[in-house]
């Protein structure tokens, strides 16, 4: 996993509940077997008038123009803004590699589902929660302004607008090491390779059904 | 001091460490495996160099892209092919083992485990797939996960975790005749949210859980993702005892009986502690018909649409083609599917026969599909003569895979039309672009199908 650096970008408003990962990115993309080439597709139904199928060239397809990230300056936006319970369903991890493809880093929402809160750690995503009123504070922001910016800084937990104010938020410590410093887990987790060698030992001799397969 | 519920046990039985930063290291006793979120997972062991922990822990099944007719002429679609044969192809290679698309075995991924005794009480169960959460009803700890997951489970048999609360269901009284353990978990998410159990295990309990067959503990437990909790939670009792026992892989001879001795313990203490307990009266429940495009948006059969607080069930009425006000059973469908991990079973199909039985599908109906959950299912249903009923009544009669549940095959709904499904989601475009999904119990699906539009199928108002 690449290192999770401060930068400033665009905020993309998605003002809507309970947005789920077949949304994000429609079954007929999990088909490939890479990880990479999802960006065009994210949340193909909303973003062309068309139906998209894996392997078309995307930038023939008819846009539908009141779809948020066709519209300016959204296409450049590299922070999405949303509401509740983003990313709830399915648990493919194609949702945050089409979120990466389009060029998003951090996604802001009141709350997330937890799969897809793990699996956007796995791949760099900073998720941040905030509290109701904060979420519409930003929303509004994103209306009254044409083209609001927000940096953002892991190191110190805050958000800052260009006129300054600053959001901070809450993330918990080995989340925060691991995008940081962008840990290889397996690697880690092997660190404890004894560790988890006696564990299994002694687990299949009270349980000595569980590994008859 | 407060006893454990059978989460903290499960959790604590399968603890390798704790780490310094808050998180913990968990061992995981089975991985279950299917084409769609695995290829990436494999791929990264080959690009690491990483041999697999322990390689009879993982086992796999093609199940989301695969036909559900004609399969003996192979996969069409040269994309779903790719993706099942690189399936084959890792196996092979990492010598796992799996049921592969023209095997006597094989179905979809959550049907089979329990079915194969591959799924056992007091295990950790992963699989990249979030309805994983259906082998919780076997008293096992069992929660789906991403690619990057998969294979970090390939290589360390751990998955680095932190501890979620608990929260108890305890549903109290009695469903009435005709209700079904799908209308309850209906009921349940229409009460709690698709958020409600976020962050939670949730254990389901009281009489009415302990009455259900293991089938309908499945149902339960499946959907509890779409109440927003990774896991799903039965204590084990006889049922689950009398279902596991004589499985192919379930433990024989002397095993059985340390098993069952471990087994019979894995039930929450009686002072356990829930951070969150929610009781249900199951007396109330009516069949019950989603009308929205989340599971959240759900009423009984003998319900109007409801009328929404400003504005905020718009967009999930204009994407049905929906009024509020409207009565659900003013509702006429197009398709109906009978199928997915969520209804599949031999006892779904039962429920469903039941109903079709010397009957005709409605002529405004489209097409009416039943997909079994597993070839042992489809087997079953054809001994008991299920098939015939289904095919008499002008169902056809497919396959084993999770077909239009989610759509990745052929089998779809076209843009606009309706569907009652006993599946699990019916977001936007899930079972095919622009498609509306309402989601049902097997019993209402057949209904709906021999009526056209959705009846009270407790009432038996599809008889005449
Ligand atoms: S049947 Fe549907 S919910 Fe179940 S595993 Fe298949 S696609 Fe997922």
């Amino acid at each position: 996993m690449d290192k999770f650096y401060t930068f400033t970008g665009i905020v993309a408003p998605l003002d809507r509940d309970n947005i789920d990962t077949d949304a994000i990115i429609p079954k007929q993309f999990l088909k490939s077997i890479h990880r990479t080439g999802f960006g065009p597709n994210l949340f193909d139904e909303w973003r062309y008038l068309d139906h998209g199928e894996p392997g078309q060239d995307c930038s023939n397809r008819p846009l539908n123009q009141d779809f948020v990230l066709n519209r300016n300056p959204y296409q450049k936006a590299s922070i999405l803004l949303t509401r509740e319970n983003f990313g709830c369903g399915s648990s493919r991890e194609h949702a945050p590699w089409a979120l990466i493809g389009f060029g998003f880093k951090t996604i802001i929402a009141e709350s997330f589902a937890d799969i897809f809160y793990n699996n956007c750690f796995k791949n760099g995503i900073l998720l941040i929660t905030l509290a109701k009123e904060q979420i519409q504070s930003l929303f509004e922001k994103t209306e009254s302004e044409n083209e609001f910016t927000l940096a953002v800084n892991l190191e110190n937990q805050a958000l800052i607008d260009s006129r300054g104010n600053m959001t901070p938020f809450e993330i918990e410590s080995f989340r925060k090491d691991a995008l940081m410093n962008g840990l290889d887990e397996i690697g880690l987790t092997l660190s404890h390779e004894e560790e988890i060698k006696t564990f299994e030992k002694n687990h299949l001799q009270k349980h000595p059904w569980l590994f008859t397969t | 001091m407060n006893g454990k519920t059978l989460y903290d046990k499960l959790w604590d039985s399968h603890l390798v460490r704790e780490n310094e930063d808050g998180t913990s290291l968990l061992y995981i006793d089975r991985q279950l495996i299917h084409e769609v979120t695995s290829p990436q997972a494999f791929e990264g062991m080959r690009l690491a160099n990483r041999p697999l922990w322990r390689t009879e822990a993982n086992v796999a099944v093609p199940d989301h892209n695969i036909p559900t007719k004609d399969r003996d002429e192979g996969i069409e679609d040269p994309i779903s092919k790719l993706q099942v044969d690189t399936l084959d192809e890792n196996c092979e290679s990492f010598q796992i083992k799996e049921f592969k698309m023209s095997d006597p075995n094989q179905g979809i991924v959550h049907v089979i485990g329990p079915e194969q005794g591959l799924t056992l009480p007091g295990m950790t169960i992963v699989c990249g797939d979030s309805h994983t959460s259906t082998h919780g009803a076997l008293g096992a700890l069992a929660f789906g996960i991403g690619t990057s997951e998969v294979e970090h489970v390939l290589a360390t048999q751990c998955l680095i975790q932190q501890k979620s609360k608990n929260m108890l269901i305890n549903v109290k009284g009695e469903l009435r005749e005709g209700i079904t353990a799908k209308d309850l978990i209906l009921f349940i998410i229409g009460k709690i949210g698709t958020a409600g159990g976020t962050g939670y295990a949730i254990e389901f309990g009281g009489d009415v859980i302990k009455s259900l067959s293991m089938e309908g503990r499945m149902t339960i437990c499946n959907m509890t993702i779409e109440a927003g909790a990774r896991a799903g939670l039965i204590a084990v009792d006889q049922t689950t005892l009398d279902y596991v026992k004589g499985k192919p892989f379930s433990p024989k001879g002397e095993l059985w009986g340390q098993a069952c001795e471990y087994w019979e313990t894995l039930q929450s203490d009686e002072n356990a502690a829930f951070d969150k307990t929610i009781e249900i009266d199951a007396g109330d429940i009516n069949p019950m018909v989603t009308w929205g495009t989340s599971p959240e948006l759900v009423v009984d059969i003998e319900s109007d649409i409801p009328t929404s607080e400003n504005g905020k069930f718009q967009p999930a009425l204009d994407y049905m083609g929906l009024d509020q006000g409207t009565a659900i059973k003013d509702i006429a469908l197009d398709k109906i599917f009978i199928g997915s991990c969520t209804n599949s079973r031999i006892e779904d199909l039962r429920e469903a026969a039941k109903v079709v039985d010397g009957k005709k599908v409605s002529d405004s109906i489209k097409l009416a599909m039943v997909v079994p959950g597993s070839c042992p299912v489809k087997e079953q249903a054809e001994k008991e003569g299920l098939d015939k009923i289904f095919l008499d009544a002008g169902f056809e009669w497919r396959d084993p895979g999770c077909s239009m549940c989610l759509a990745m095959n052929a089998d779809r709904l076209e843009s606009g039309e309706r569907c009652a499904s006993t599946s699990n989601r019916n977001f936007e475009g899930r079972q095919g672009q622009g498609g509306r999904t309402h989601l049902v119990s097997p019993a209402m699906a057949a209904a709906a199908a021999i009526k056209g539009h959705f009846v009270n199928v407790a009432k038996g108002d599809w008889e005449n």
